[in-house]
């Protein structure tokens, strides 16, 4: 078939020209890393959504519909399990972060290639472990709690080799970034004038070198309990099954944190960009994201209040929860700050940026309802906290990633997204996403408990919603995926700049040579002068 | 060029140096956390069993632990003298401080062997109790970070012998020591800990 | 069940109190959703690029320390007022209630087991007066489950190898759900149970046992089937075929069955007997052995009345 000239596909350019697996698999060049690491949570969005629909596609009716209970407990681990490890812990840091923090800060690669490099090896071989322990699949939720995780039949114990191999890859890639944000920043950038994605990428990675060893700390503990018989967390050998709860959210806590900050991070560099107008309170966002990072290792009792925690306990972990409300708030007002008197445009980085806002707002503001002791009792392990945290992580997160995939798209593959197709998947998205969750706000208040493969019947109408929701969800998914593939061959070629950004990588061609840049930019200003810029000098 | 991090448009050795220096301190930040988590599950049990703990650390052979002790702050003091070395320019040194230091290591290693082979026929094992669990537990990740160690070192004595250090460049050793430094003072807790309780 | 969006839903001491929480904590949310939301929308309208507008001129502004100010200040103070509020009714909801009358709960994979002050248990069933404060005493036999009242606003988790507490003041006659609401296996989205809250006077005839001389009066059949129903035997074992985690009761009756041994056997009488009070003594080939006993909650005249149903499920 005849493609037109200026739809023409050329030829693979820049860090992409040089193909072939082996120059993919033993790259020491970031951004081809970070591709790597896109596809590869992408693939595990996907697989993980999948086992998503298989759950509302048995909730549709209050009994057994076409699995077995222990079929459809098998499905929410997987989810859960997928969803967490395989996609939003790593998606956004692993994958944009790899691509971006060097060209953001004007550097030519992170501080260690090599390493960065054996990261993504180890996640690989750490999914190639997951995947061996699916021969006796998993149904404990994606939490094991024990003594259930510690005594099931399912390949726990490979689960666990599998996960401490994927938390060794999230340790190194923030170790590389702590390292490549201190030292290698263009001359002249000093801390203050860093773009805020780097920000949010620090305070990420601070999370994750302290958080993740704890986590693999914990399940080698629980595989040594399931080899060796030990009693770490068995009462009948003198152990204590709330210290795992507490290891395990010592690190699942702040790991949310990994998951937001990041998401958070895009759409502050979205927001001016679309908007012509400087962040707000930059100083603000940035100290901002330090505090939430520190402040979300105070409060991880707050999954425990009805498990058997002292009540001195949770009268501190419940004070230190709404420390961590304020920080967040802060980001929210300085954002809808920036939008005033702005002159703002909606592509669709800047409709999914405003969409992260809209949803995370419900979803912070659902927070306090588990946050406060007396409200928490009733509404924790209902469908409120998984409407809660499908907010949270859903819409925020995975909103700010398709954000920024939308955004730096023409940087990274050098052609332009189609722009209605993008639209169209961007509203049966956030609309389906609604439909989807905000119903489990209402069973979770009355009461239908998580994780139930059947029902009462009086739940019924809620989960039918749900699951209608999701099936267009998975569309507007399908629609977004497809124009990615599609404009990755036959988009129009892209401009270095094509939305006129002020951050360093609108500097390097779209998409960037391998070395990023011809000479190393010197920096002389923050990147946030949109003001007064009228037509002339953006970009 | 990228995978020389160290080569940016700048000062070449001073950003390779300190960028390596800070990413060995934030590795052992990780390994303090890993670590950690496990000292607060001693912390936890010891202050529930305590008559357990006690009972359990006289079956240790406190004489090996002790050896072992002594071993591995030898094995520091010799690393550190091949840093030294290196410093002044002396590679002869630096090899025979790096081989000391990895022949320490092996003598821990093999002290451990035989420690524990005692143990085990003795009925001791990760499974006997809380105690054990957690003594076979983390003296075995221990262990394991000594091996890793060793492994490092000796590529380290490899590079030293292709003629890779000098004067002026000695960043690998330098991390490599640090390392080093890192697993023995974990041991300087662990040994009395487990060894020394009373 | 009741439902709960209603205050009216609230059957307990607190419940009514818990509601109030969340209405409070609902407002200060909605204040902040309406502020919010409206600003955003609001302002992504109004400072829209009309089309062929040219680039403007925006203000720079890069920060505002008196509206930093009021977003820290006034978010704190009311998270730390509905802090309290949280707090306040929670220590209610903790406080041991005078008098009350112990109840013991045995959570177990997956039936709920509760034991009266004088001995006697009955299973996934709580019956007790309205007005007099209960003190559940809970404890697992396995792993973590949690008694979960949503009618109550109140849930406690229940652990292995301790004890945990939850209080009742029931202030009217019903009948309400019970959950468990922490995962527990494949039969966790089975373990309901029912709490019946009566008045006193029928409450001392039930526990006198009027009750169960109805019960007595029921055909053997039928209430053999209610026993089956409520005991939480169908939360492993089908009554059409289906095989769950035990074998199905369709036709059980008089086959011969094949156990883990390799030994055969007849399921009758003494056999089903057996399988209620002493469960591990012969399990089924291919079935884990992890049925519980019933030796205590139901009589032999409740055993005979099951095995009698369990004849006519052919």
């Amino acid at each position: 078939m005849q493609e037109a000239e200026t739809t023409a596909s050329p030829a693979w350019r820049g860090y992409l020209e040089e193909g072939g697996i082996r120059s993919w698999a033993s790259t020491l060049d970031h951004k081809r890393i970070g591709v790597l690491y896109l596809f590869t949570t992408l693939f595990f969005f996907l697989a993980g959504g999948v086992f998503g629909l298989l759950i509302r596609l048995e909730l549709l009716t209050p009994g057994p519909a076409f699995f077995s209970d222990q079929t459809y407990n098998e499905f929410f681990t997987m989810h859960g399990s997928m969803m967490i490890f395989l996609f939003i812990i790593p998606g956004i840091p692993s994958g944009l972060g790899n691509f971006f923090i060097p060209l953001l800060i004007g550097a030519r690669d992170v501080a260690f290639p090599r390493i960065n490099l054996m990261s993504y090896w180890l996640f690989i071989l750490g999914i190639v472990v997951i995947l061996f322990s699916l021969a006796h699949p998993m149904d404990t939720g994606w939490t094991f709690y024990t003594p259930y995780s510690a005594e099931t039949s399912a390949s726990v114990t490979m689960l666990s080799f599998g996960i401490f191999l994927v938390g060794m890859s999230s340790i190194l890639t923030g170790l590389n970034f702590i390292v490549t944000i201190h030292q290698l920043r263009a001359p002249g950038m000093t801390w203050l004038r860093m773009p805020l994605f780097i920000w949010a990428m620090y305070a990420t990675s601070i999370i994750q070198v302290v958080a993740t060893p704890v986590i693999g700390m914990t399940f080698i503990l629980l595989a040594m309990e399931r080899i060796f018989g030990i009693g770490f967390f068995d009462p009948a050998k003198g152990g204590d099954p709330l210290l795992f709860q507490h290891f395990f959210w010592f690190y699942s806590h702040p790991v949310v944190y990994v998951m937001i900050l990041p998401a958070m991070g895009a759409i502050t560099e979205i927001i001016p960009v679309f908007s012509r107008k400087p962040i707000f309170g930059y100083k603000a966002i940035a100290y901002s994201s330090i505090a939430i990072a520190l402040a979300g290792f105070l409060v991880w009792g707050h999954h425990m209040f009805v498990a058997g925690m002292s009540t001195l306990a949770s009268i501190i972990f419940s004070v230190l929860t709404f420390s961590v409300a304020v920080p967040t708030g802060i980001k929210v007002f300085n954002w809808i700050a920036t939008l005033y008197k702005g002159q703002i445009t909606l592509e669709t980085p800047m409709l999914y940026s405003l969409a992260f806002i809209f949803l995370f707002i419900i979803g912070g503001l659902t927070g306090p309802f588990l946050g406060a002791l007396a409200t928490d009792v009733s509404l924790t392990d209902t469908y409120f906290v998984v409407a809660h945290f499908h907010y949270t992580m859903m819409g925020g997160t995975v909103m700010g990633l398709f954000a920024g995939l939308h955004y730096w798209f023409p940087k990274m593959t050098g052609r332009m997204l189609d722009e209605r197709v993008a639209k169209v998947a961007w509203a049966v998205i956030v609309v389906s996403f609604n439909v989807t969750f905000f119903t489990m706000f209402i069973t979770g208040v009355e009461g239908m408990p998580r994780r139930y493969a059947e029902y009462p019947a009086q739940y019924q109408t809620g989960n039918v919603i749900s699951s209608i929701g999701s099936a267009f969800l998975a569309i507007g998914v399908g629609i977004m995926f497809w124009n990615f593939i599609r404009c990755m061959y036959k988009g129009a070629p892209a401009p270095a700049n094509p939305w006129r950004g002020l951050t360093l990588e609108w500097q390097a061609p779209s998409p960037p040579p391998t070395d990023n840049f011809e000479e190393i930019p010197v920096v002389t200003d923050w990147p946030y002068s949109y003001a007064g810029k009228g037509a002339a000098d953006a970009g | 060029m990228p995978g020389d991090a160290h080569i940016q448009d700048g000062p070449a050795r001073t950003l390779g140096y300190e960028t390596s220096k800070l990413g060995i301190w934030v590795f052992l930040l990780t390994e303090a956390l890993l670590f950690g988590g496990l000292f607060m599950t001693y912390t936890v049990y010891r202050i529930k069993y305590p008559e357990l703990f006690y009972d359990g650390h006289l079956e240790l052979n406190r004489v090996f632990g002790t050896l072992n002790t002594v071993v591995l702050i030898c094995s520091s003091l010799s690393v550190a003298a091949g840093i030294a070395a290196i410093k002044r320019g002396n590679v002869k040194l630096l090899k025979h401080c790096l081989g000391v230091t990895v022949l320490l290591g092996g003598v821990f290693m093999t002290v451990k062997y035989f420690e524990w082979t005692e143990d085990f026929a003795r009925g001791l094992n990760p499974g006997t109790d809380i105690f054990f669990s957690l003594y076979f537990m983390m003296v075995g990740v221990h262990g394991l970070h000594v091996l890793a160690g060793m492994g490092v070192l000796s590529a380290i004595l490899f590079l030293a012998g292709r003629g890779k250090f000098t004067a002026g460049y000695y960043t690998p050793v330098e991390v490599a020591g640090v390392y080093w430094h890192f697993v023995d003072l974990v041991w300087i807790y662990l040994y009395p800990m487990f060894y020394l309780i009373g | 069940m009741d439902q709960i969006l209603s205050v009216q839903g609230a059957a307990s001491r607190v419940a009514g109190e818990v509601d109030s929480v969340f209405i409070y904590i609902l407002a200060i949310g909605m204040f902040f959703f309406v502020l919010t939301q409206g600003a955003l929308i609001y302002f992504a309208f109004r400072y829209r690029r009309r089309k062929g507008e040219k680039d403007k001129d925006t203000p720079d502004i890069r920060s505002n320390l008196a509206l930093e100010a009021l977003f820290v200040v006034i978010p704190s103070v009311l998270v730390i007022s509905i802090f309290y509020y949280g707090f306040t009714v929670f220590m209610q909801m903790r406080a041991p209630i005078p008098g009350a009358t112990g109840i013991g709960v045995v959570a177990k994979k997956w039936l709920w087991e509760f034991t009266y002050p004088d001995g006697r248990k009955t299973v996934n069933e709580l019956r007790i007066p309205v007005g007099k404060p209960v003190e559940l005493n809970m404890t697992s036999e396995d792993v973590i489950h949690s008694l979960y009242i949503p009618d109550y606003r109140d849930k406690q988790d229940i652990l292995p190898g301790r004890y945990t507490q939850m209080w009742l003041l029931p202030d009217r006659t019903g009948d309400f759900q019970i959950f468990c609401a922490e995962y527990c296996g494949e039969g966790h989205s089975q373990m309901l149970a029912r709490l019946i809250v009566m008045e006193q006077h029928e409450f001392d005839e039930w526990y006198a046992g009027k009750a169960g001389e109805e019960l007595a009066a029921m055909p053997p059949a039928a209430h053999g089937e209610k026993l089956v129903k409520d005991s939480g035997c169908l939360s492993c074992h089908s009554l059409d075929g289906t095989v769950k985690v035990g074998p199905s009761l369709k036709g059980l009756y008089g086959r011969t069955v094949t156990l883990s041994d390799g030994s055969t056997a007849r399921a009758d009488d003494d056999y089903i007997r057996e399988s209620i009070v002493d469960p591990g003594a012969k399990v089924v080939k291919g079935f884990p052995n992890v049925m519980p006993t019933f030796k205590g909650s139901l009589s032999d005249k409740d055993i005979t009345d099951v095995i009698v149903y369990m004849k006519t499920l052919k």
